[in-house]
């Protein structure tokens, strides 16, 4: 058992990460209800869950690693690689669907040369298709950043990119 | 502070801002209003009142449903009613305040309506205009219309009389008015609210638990969000009601984290009520004690349902589990708890507020009151509306929602999100209802009404929604995880033109055991689209599999682009587009589409001069073209 442990072994975290989530971990007091609200802060503090962090999670929580793996790949928030700089969401909800919302993806897909749920080669940009924004008056909708981009069009996708590059 | 004091300043300082004699402005400020660019009107207005040296107040609002003409600015000078002004840019700010607030022209050519006691010439009334008069605002009675981070404007205009009220009726008594307004639950089930309040209340158990549902992932739907951002207090005005009725201790909202706004607004409200006293320990000096917690989802849809909800507030991954036993026997954590969702609790609290008489006047025999209804789609005016129940979805589409743009026609309506089904024209007079929409094969649903018209295609529609729900399936049951899969592959290939003629056969069938079988309300209802769009548009299936036609031209490997000879002016804008450079031609030779590399993307038709109008697009059929680009002079002639 104990060198099955140690072939699998812990990763280390850098100093400075580990300083990081003992930050984050010092506000909570270990309850197993803590485990989600913990991975959201951890996600929002270093972009996504590095293994080491989730392993420090566990370890807090006393809980065995694969809960804690289990629940961050159950949750479409939670991401295990590094994202870009730039995360592009294109709404896959419905009205932005039926006002041709695939056509959108479909443009950012050959424009950034990536699918929903990728990282550019140079980590600049992140696509991601959610599920519902709740903008839909504006259908189709684009969110980079903080920004929405309603009432998109292929040329209006082609148009954005080009400006923001 | 008592209640009564507390009241009457907030009423002191409502009236103030209303008799006020500076002007007020009001500007819509929710997401929806953000993303149509609401922030910067707000700085213009800033900058342009600045430049005048006018002292005006600025009051951010939530939204009052007018999606389409947002961003809404409501300017009101002393003693004049209140003027909506609608689709405000920066570039319109400095018009309206000068000519409005500086010179007294009211603009009558830029304004929507007014709001409030008086008229101005030339302007209708907003609440008489076609989208606002079947309305009734019931839940959304303050949205758009106070300052939702000011829990004072709240009460001047009636919040929290409704808990007082409670408060000084024994529990039971509380459950019983719910019972007799006739309220069911908004959250889609329809069930009535009184009796699940009634099932808590009488579990044993010192310590029971209340949740607000608020993980609102129907896609295409937006009521609880609105609700939250521009009038929050009166969830929690709901909830502290229902806590009260059924002896709660703690409660939860959980909330999806793609609302950040909502979340803000919340965290602030629950920071005033407890100043107040109106959340804590011994509420208003009662016996009564209560505490909220806001727990933010992480994206998965299947935690809307109950039983998944409490798993994830548990810190569990969130997958429904077998009832009995109920939620109101042995919910989170083990104990009694009683879900209900955003709207209901914002239902509770107009009720306990007006009374279950005053509530139960609206609406249809079985379903009482009002629905909340995110409007989107193929419709001229999108936005959230709120309706009494039994109006039909004729009113709704054609009167609040203005009818179909760009003179299409009417497909079908969908309500009830991945749940829910789509309606056909035939069933436009049909009463919103909750025995009605469900008879009809659809749900009634959190709220979401979509509106299609010829374009969309009822399979590929179809499709959208089954793709939804099996990849948001938790896996935890067969029936949901392979069914909807299976079916899934189905209405793939019909989409392709790879379906056979017994498909559609084998889709209804498999869709009755994914009913039938699964462990929760997901797999339940993920079949309903794919039904109803069977039921209603079988010829379309039909067509897609017999003819390998795509009617509305929206199944991609059954549509081809064709340049037409007659119209081409061999202008090369086309050519030089095409990403698969699948155009051949030359200056003044009409275009050809080599239909071996085309990967139907639309761009040439995108691009074709509106003039020329050259690209066109078919399905089940060929359009005669050349086999290669030949000169205009010479097609022309032939």
């Amino acid at each position: 058992m104990v060198t099955l442990l140690s072939r699998r072994g812990t990763v280390q975290m850098e100093p400075d990460v580990k300083q990081q989530l003992d930050d984050i971990l010092s506000q909570y007091g270990g309850e197993s209800g803590d485990l989600i609200p913990i991975l959201q802060e951890a996600q929002g503090r270093f972009g996504y869950l590095p293994r080491g962090v989730m392993q420090g999670i566990a370890k807090f929580l006393r809980l065995p690693e694969s809960t804690v793996y289990g629940v961050s790949t159950f949750y479409a928030q939670f991401k295990l690689t590094p994202t870009g700089k730039r995360i592009v969401k294109v709404c896959r909800g419905t009205a932005c669907h039926v006002r041709g919302g695939a056509r959108i993806l479909q443009e950012l897909e050959t424009q950034l040369g990536i699918k929903p749920g990728e990282t550019t080669d140079d980590l600049e940009y992140s696509l991601e298709a959610i599920a519902c924004f709740g903008s839909c008056a504006l259908a189709p909708v684009v969110v980079i950043g903080d920004n929405v981009y309603g009432r998109m069009t292929a040329a209006k996708v082609r148009q954005l990119l080009a400006d923001i590059k | 502070m008592t209640f009564d004091e507390i009241r009457s300043r907030a009423i002191s300082e409502w009236e103030a801002l209303e008799h006020s004699d500076k002007p007020r402005i009001y500007i819509g400020t929710a997401t929806c209003g953000r993303a149509s660019g609401a922030l910067t009107v707000l700085e213009a207005i800033k900058s342009e009142l600045a430049k005048h040296s006018i002292e005006a107040i600025i009051i951010q609002v939530g939204c009052i449903g007018l999606c389409y003409a947002e961003p809404l600015v409501d300017i009101a000078k002393p003693n004049r009613p209140r003027i909506s002004y609608s689709n405000v840019t920066p570039e319109i700010v400095p018009q309206l305040i000068e000519d409005y607030i500086v010179n007294d022209n009211p603009r009558p050519d830029l304004a929507l309506g007014t709001i409030g006691d008086g008229s101005v010439d030339g302007i209708p009334k907003l609440f008489e205009l076609p989208m606002l008069k079947p309305q009734v605002r019931i839940v959304l009675r303050n949205c758009g219309l106070i300052d939702p981070r000011n829990i004072n404007h709240y009460i001047a205009r009636g919040g929290y009389s409704g808990l007082v009220r409670a408060l000084g009726m024994r529990p039971e008594e509380v459950i019983e008015e719910i019972k007799k307004s006739g309220l069911r639950g908004r959250g889609g089930a329809g069930f009535p609210t009184g009796q699940k309040w009634e099932f808590c209340r009488k579990s044993p158990g010192k310590v029971k638990y209340l949740i607000c549902n608020a993980d609102e992932g129907d896609p295409g739907a937006f009521m609880n969000r609105s609700l939250l951002e521009g009038d929050p207090h009166a969830v929690l005005e709901g909830m502290l009601i229902g806590a009260y009725a059924i002896g709660a201790t703690e409660g939860y909202i959980y909330i999806r984290a793609e609302y950040p706004l909502a979340i803000e607004r919340l965290k602030l409200a629950l920071h005033q009520v407890e100043d107040y006293g109106l959340l804590g320990d011994n509420i208003l000096g009662s016996n009564f004690s209560f505490g909220i917690t806001i727990k933010q989802g992480a994206g998965a849809f299947v935690c809307g349902e109950e039983t998944a909800l409490m798993a994830s507030i548990e810190g569990k991954r969130g997958m429904p589990r077998p009832r009995p036993p109920f939620p109101a026997q042995s919910g989170l954590w083990g104990k009694p708890t009683n879900i209900n969702n955003v709207g209901t609790w914002g239902h509770v609290s107009a009720i306990l507020q007006r009374g279950a008489d005053w509530y139960a006047g609206y609406g249809s025999e079985k379903s009482k009151g009002t629905k909340v209804f995110a409007l989107a789609g193929k419709v001229n005016r999108t936005g959230l509306i709120e309706v009494p129940m039994g109006i039909s979805l004729q009113e709704i589409i054609y009167e609040v929602g203005g009818g179909i743009p760009d003179g299409k026609q009417f497909k079908a309506v969908q309500t009830g999100g991945p749940s829910g089904g789509f309606l056909p024209a035939s069933l436009l007079n049909l009463p919103v209802d909750y025995e009605e929409l469900t008879g009809a094969g659809s749900i009634m649903g959190s709220g979401g009404m979509i509106v299609m018209d010829e374009d969309n295609c009822m399979v590929e529609t179809a499709k959208f929604f089954l793709s939804f729900t099996q990849a948001e399936s938790c896996g935890k049951c067969v029936p949901c995880r392979l069914g909807t899969k299976q079916m899934l592959d189905i209405l793939e290939d019909i989409t392709k033109g790879e379906g056979k003629p017994e498909d559609i056969d084998l889709l209804e069938d498999l869709a009755k055991d994914v009913v039938a079988g699964s462990l929760c309300a997901l797999g339940g209802t993920a079949p309903n689209p794919v039904l109803t769009a069977v039921r209603y548009f079988r010829d379309e299936y039909e067509e897609h599999i017999i003819n390998k036609r795509c009617r509305a031209l929206a199944c991609l490997p059954l549509v081809s682009y064709y340049i037409d000879p007659d119209k081409c002016e061999g202008c090369l804008i086309c050519a030089r587009n095409c990403p698969e450079e699948a155009i051949a031609g030359g200056k003044r030779m009409v275009h050809v589409i080599d239909q071996s590399k085309c990967t139907k993307c639309g761009t040439c038709l995108d691009v074709c001069p509106a003039r020329f109008g050259a690209v066109i697009k078919v399905s089940g059929e060929e359009f005669p073209v050349p086999n290669e680009p030949i000169p205009v002079k010479k097609a022309r002639k032939e």
